[in-house]
């Protein structure tokens, strides 16, 4: 009789209440950085941190970065790597713009929908491909991800730079860059809603399929996860196709915010987001992390920067600011980790 | 005698030079306890593993059943109803207990949502808080990291784990060993009940007393062979330390 009692109140007792999780977080401390940061330039110069144009053009910026780091929390997650995302991102713009191009007779400032589609789909292709030869080699070869990844970050910026003879490619369709480039809806720039819906799926995704549950129990113990029958050769190879992918499309987007597919200037996009991941609580010996601290990770950086500009600080402070901030964030995992293994 | 329901024959395994079996035998009868002892090195965690597996013999024969029979991957074994506490104990540290009881045979929402991969959490977390609750593993919180928890607490998510799955037999690599007295006699407790219910344990442990009480019979393994077999009730403490040191060997073991 009493062990019906325990059985069935057991639900309620035993399950840790939502505000103390959340309070455990370190998404709710990163968050409340973030938010401490904007009212401090907000407080300071309050008529220019809220202006609209401030705002839109922060978050335009941001949004490739965003969706370059969805796919990096994957990688990282399962205690990978992936240091090509940039240079998968120039490939990928450099192939769309010119397939676009291509097919336009040569210049596709003036295509429609056809040609858009086309070259999103190149660019996506494009990226998919390079992130499946990452998983392949990790996966399969058993080459460390920092390796494999060093070396397709060099490839795939060469291979965009072969493509091109190493020049910018113009010719952007103009009405690609006016819905998705500069175009807004409800004051929110369109290119940032990309990047939230990819975000938002990212983040489901992560939280509540079982491709989610798999990333985090990979990065986990990888032994564990194989011995429980979990194809972990296979799930990483999806997580590197995820990431390179993400990057396919990020590059897209740049194409259309910038109306050209620029071939430098990507250089360390790779260690923004690997940044923007690690400052948003998610482990950088996998096993933990959250889209949503990603979101807050990018952020920070970027509101650092203009926020210092706009106070008139020297913006040269800002790489000082996100690298204290790194290491201390990356010191407080490892303590918690400590302090957990020695139980 | 019945028919084995899994038997081992002249198992060999080398790991580069290290030879960890050098012609093991094993056999386990349906619904028995079998302990299978031996010293430190002696192989037993190496053939768990080939038996369940995870590593494949260098050479040898498995029969299932009678059956000839190859185990590609873990979850070959799984498929025959086959589960394993690893001496690793081999959980995500970082997933809570639900989850690494669920892992790999996760509960999908029903329709679309679990056409997309969507996760049933509450099913899930529901069945495994009630059968932790009934093998005995007491955990003061279902949804914390396994590596919140205590050594004894992750054994007992483990032995809860594999007895969960187990439709013939469940190795259990040292699964006492992290575990206080209250711990232990729960742990042996749930390997009589799943005994009761027709599944097959094979036990290991140093602990000749705990072997003793609970097992039908005692398999010795030394350097990578089998030396000896007993029944339990026809055999003490004195005769398998023998055993296991190699003072006392018995012919027709191996
Ligand atoms: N992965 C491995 N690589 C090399 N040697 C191993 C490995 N696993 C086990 N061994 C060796 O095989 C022998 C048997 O080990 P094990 O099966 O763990 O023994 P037991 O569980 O009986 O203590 C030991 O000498 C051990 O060092
Ligand atoms: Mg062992």
């Amino acid at each position: 009789m009493t062990e019906k009692t325990t059985m069935s109140s057991l639900p309620d007792e035993h399950r840790t209440s939502f505000l103390k999780r959340v309070a455990g977080a370190n998404t709710l401390w990163i968050g409340l950085v973030l938010l401490v940061l904007v009212a401090t330039f907000g407080a300071i110069r309050p008529d220019a941190v809220f202006q609209v144009t401030t705002l839109q053009f922060l978050l335009a910026e941001t949004a490739v970065l965003l969706v370059l780091s969805v796919g990096m929390t994957f990688v990282i997650i399962t205690s990978g790597i992936d240091l090509s995302v940039g240079s998968v991102l120039v490939f990928a713009s450099v192939a769309s713009a010119m397939a676009m191009n291509a097919v336009s007779g040569g210049d596709a400032t003036n295509a429609g929908w056809g040609v858009i589609a086309f070259g999103l789909l190149v660019a996506v292709v494009s990226g998919a491909v390079w992130g499946l030869l990452n998983g392949l080699l990790i996966s399969r070869a058993k080459i460390p991800a920092l390796i494999v990844t060093l070396g397709s970050f060099g490839a795939a910026q060469g291979a965009a730079l072969l493509l091109n003879n190493g020049s910018n490619v113009s010719g952007i369709p103009d009405r690609l860059n006016r819905t998705f480039g500069s175009g807004t809806y409800l004051g929110i720039p369109n290119i940032v809603i990309v990047a939230a819906v990819v975000t938002a799926l990212g983040a489901l995704l992560l939280s509540t399929t079982r491709f989610g549950r798999y990333t985090y129990a990979v990065g986990s113990n990888e032994e564990a996860a194989r011995r429980v029958g979990i194809s972990v050769r296979g799930h990483l190879t999806k997580v590197y196709l995820l990431a390179g992918t993400l990057a396919g499309l990020a590059g897209f987007m740049g194409n259309a915010f910038f109306r050209v597919a620029v071939v430098t200037g990507h250089e360390t996009d790779n260690l923004n987001a690997i940044a923007a991941v690690v400052l948003g609580g998610t482990s950088i010996f996998g096993g933990t992390g959250s889209v949503l601290g990603t979101v807050f990770g990018v952020f920070i950086p970027a509101v650092l920067e203009k926020g210092l500009v706009i106070i008139g600080v020297k913006e040269f402070w800002q790489p000082i600011a996100v690298a204290i901030v790194l290491v201390a964030a990356v010191w407080l995992d490892q303590t918690r980790r400590r302090a957990r293994n020695q139980r | 005698m019945s028919q084995p329901l899994l038997e081992a024959r002249d198992l060999t395994k080398n790991y580069g030079t290290v030879e960890a079996l050098r012609g093991a035998s094993f056999t386990a009868h349906p619904g028995e306890v079998v302990s299978l002892i031996g010293d430190n090195g002696a192989g037993k965690s190496t053939l768990v593993k080939c038996l369940s597996g995870v590593e494949q013999p260098t050479g040898g024969t498995l029969l299932f059943d009678g059956e000839p029979l190859v185990l590609g991957s873990p979850n070959d074994a799984r498929d025959l109803g086959i589960e394993t506490v690893f001496q690793d104990l081999a959980v995500a540290p970082d997933l809570d207990p639900a989850a690494n009881m669920f892992l790999g045979r996760e509960i999908l929402k029903p329709g679309l949502l679990g056409f997309l991969g969507v996760l049933d959490k509450k099913a899930m977390r529901k069945q495994a808080t009630e059968h932790f609750t009934r093998f005995g593993a007491t955990l003061q919180s279902i949804d914390v990291p396994i590596a919140a928890l205590s050594g004894g607490q992750r054994q007992s998510v483990a032995v809860a784990r594999s007895v969960a799955w187990a439709s013939k037999l469940v190795f259990m690599d040292e699964p006492t060993a992290a575990l206080g007295v209250v711990q232990r006699e729960r742990v042996l407790d749930v390997i009589k009940r799943v005994r009761d219910e027709g599944v097959a344990v094979v036990l290991i442990s140093h602990n000749m007393p705990e072997v003793l009480s609970v097992s039908d019979r005692v398999e010795v393994l030394r350097l990578g062979r089998r030396v000896a077999r007993f029944k339990a009730s026809e055999t003490s403490v004195e005769e398998l330390v023998g055993a296991m040191t190699g003072a006392l060997t018995q012919e027709d073991a191996a």
